[in-house]
C-alpha cells in the first residue's frame, strides 16, 4: 500500500505531522472546555464589570466560547443602551 | 527513613504503569534504597504477576486498612533483591472498598519504614485515581507516543497539578526511534510541547518487556535491554542522578534495506 501511494502521489503529509496537528486541536479544546456554571459565574461578573460603564441590556446579553478548528474564543455579544458619563463612583458598584 | 511518595498513573490504560512502576521499584532497590512497590489497583491487581510475586501473596493492604492484620504480615519481600516490596491490592474488593483518607494514612505508616514507596495507579479518572494520588508527593505521568495517550496524560496532568503533587514527570514508553526518523510517530518533542510538564526519560519499545512479564522477572533486576536501561536512568534521575538521555537511535533496529546499506557504507554501529 505504501508504495502505491508513493506513486499515485496521494498524502504525502506524514502521519507523525498529522498527529501532532490533531493532537494539538483536541487538546485545546479539552483544555478550554468549560462547565456550564463556570460560565454562568463570568457571566455575572462580566455583567458587573460592564455596568460600572455603561448600561447594557442584561437579558440579551450572548457569552460564550466559539470553538473554530484551530483556536477557541470567548465571544461576548452584549447590547449597549447608554455609556454612563461623568465620574464613576466605582465603590458604590 | 521518610520516604518519598510517589505514584505512577496516566488516565489511560495498557499505556505502561505496572511494567514501570515494578521496574522503577526494582531499579531503586538495586540502587540500594529500600522500596515498597504498592499495587493501587484494587479489584485488578497485577503489579504482583509483574514483579512474579503473586504465589506469595497472603494479605493485602486494604486488610492493614481494616485491621485485619499487621502491615508486616501484609509486605511481600523480594527475595532476588534485597530492600524490595510489594504490598499487594485486593483482588476480589472494589475501589470503593477504600477512600482518599484511609490511603493518606497507610502511606503515612509506610513512609518511616521505607526510601521510597511507589504507588502504581489504576487507570481512570475516577476514585481509583483519587485514592491513588491522595497519599502521593509527587508524581509520574507515562504516556505513549500516541494521541489518545497524550490527551488522556493531559488531562490527568491538570488533576494532578490541581491536587498540589509536585514535581510532576513525563515517562514517554513505547518509542519507536526508527517510526519518529520515517515520520510516522510522534517524537519527545512533539509531546513536550504539547504537554509542557519535565522529562523524566523515554523507555524505546522493547520486546524483553514482553519477555520479563512472562518470567515475572522486572528487566531491571538482571537484563540488559534497552528498556532496562531507559528505567535504571530514570531511577537515577529520580535519586537526583544527572543523567543525559539514551541516544535511542543507536537501539533502533533499523529494517533490512538500511541495514545492508550501512554495511556496504561501512558505517556499523
Amino acid at each position: 500500500m505504501d508504495f502505491l501511494r508513493k506513486i499515485f502521489g496521494g498524502d504525502d503529509k506524514k502521519s507523525r505531522d498529522k498527529a501532532r496537528d490533531r493532537l494539538k486541536i483536541v487538546l485545546i479544546h479539552d483544555r478550554t472546555d468549560i462547565s456550564p456554571q463556570l460560565l454562568e459565574s463570568l457571566r455575572g461578573e462580566i455583567i458587573q464589570v460592564l455596568t460600572k460603564y455603561m448600561e447594557i441590556d442584561t437579558q440579551k446579553i450572548e457569552i460564550d466560547l466559539d470553538h473554530d478548528e484551530h483556536e477557541v474564543a470567548l465571544v461576548a455579544n452584549v447590547p449597549v443602551l447608554r455609556i454612563k458619563r461623568g465620574k464613576i463612583d466605582v465603590d458604590k458598584v | 527513613m521518610a520516604a518519598r511518595v510517589i505514584v505512577t498513573t496516566s488516565g489511560k490504560g495498557g499505556v505502561g504503569k505496572t511494567t514501570s512502576t515494578a521496574n522503577l521499584a526494582a531499579a531503586l532497590a538495586r540502587f540500594g534504597k529500600k522500596v515498597v512497590a504498592v499495587d493501587a489497583d484494587v479489584g485488578l491487581r497485577n503489579l504482583d504477576v509483574i514483579m512474579g510475586l503473586e504465589n506469595r501473596v497472603v494479605y493485602n493492604f486494604i486488610d492493614v486498612i481494616e485491621k485485619v492484620c499487621k502491615l508486616n504480615q501484609a509486605l511481600v519481600k523480594d527475595k532476588r533483591v534485597p530492600g524490595l516490596y510489594l504490598l499487594p491490592a485486593a483482588q476480589t474488593r472494589t475501589k470503593d472498598a477504600v477512600n482518599p483518607e484511609q490511603m493518606i494514612a497507610l502511606c503515612e505508616e509506610l513512609k518511616p519504614e521505607f526510601d521510597f514507596v511507589l504507588l502504581d495507579c489504576p487507570a481512570g479518572i475516577e476514585g481509583g485515581f483519587k485514592n491513588a494520588a491522595a497519599g502521593a508527593d509527587e508524581a509520574l505521568v507515562v504516556t505513549t507516543p500516541e494521541i489518545p495517550s497524550v490527551r488522556d496524560a493531559d488531562r490527568i496532568i491538570g488533576m494532578l497539578e490541581s491536587m498540589g503533587k509536585s514535581p510532576i514527570r513525563l515517562i514517554i514508553n513505547r518509542l519507536r526511534p526508527n517510526m519518529v526518523q520515517d515520520g510516522d510517530m510522534l517524537a519527545k518533542d512533539d509531546i513536550l510541547d504539547v504537554l509542557s510538564i519535565d522529562l523524566i526519560g523515554v523507555v524505546p519499545e522493547d520486546e524483553n518487556v514482553i519477555r520479563s512479564t512472562n518470567n515475572g522477572e522486572p528487566m531491571t533486576m538482571n537484563l540488559d535491554s534497552p528498556a532496562a536501561h531507559a528505567y535504571l536512568n530514570i531511577a537515577e534521575r529520580l535519586l537526583g542522578h544527572d543523567v543525559p538521555l539514551m541516544d535511542l537511535e543507536s537501539y533502533a533496529t533499523r529494517g533490512f534495506l538500511s541495514r545492508i546499506k550501512k554495511f556496504f557504507s561501512g558505517k556499523r554501529k
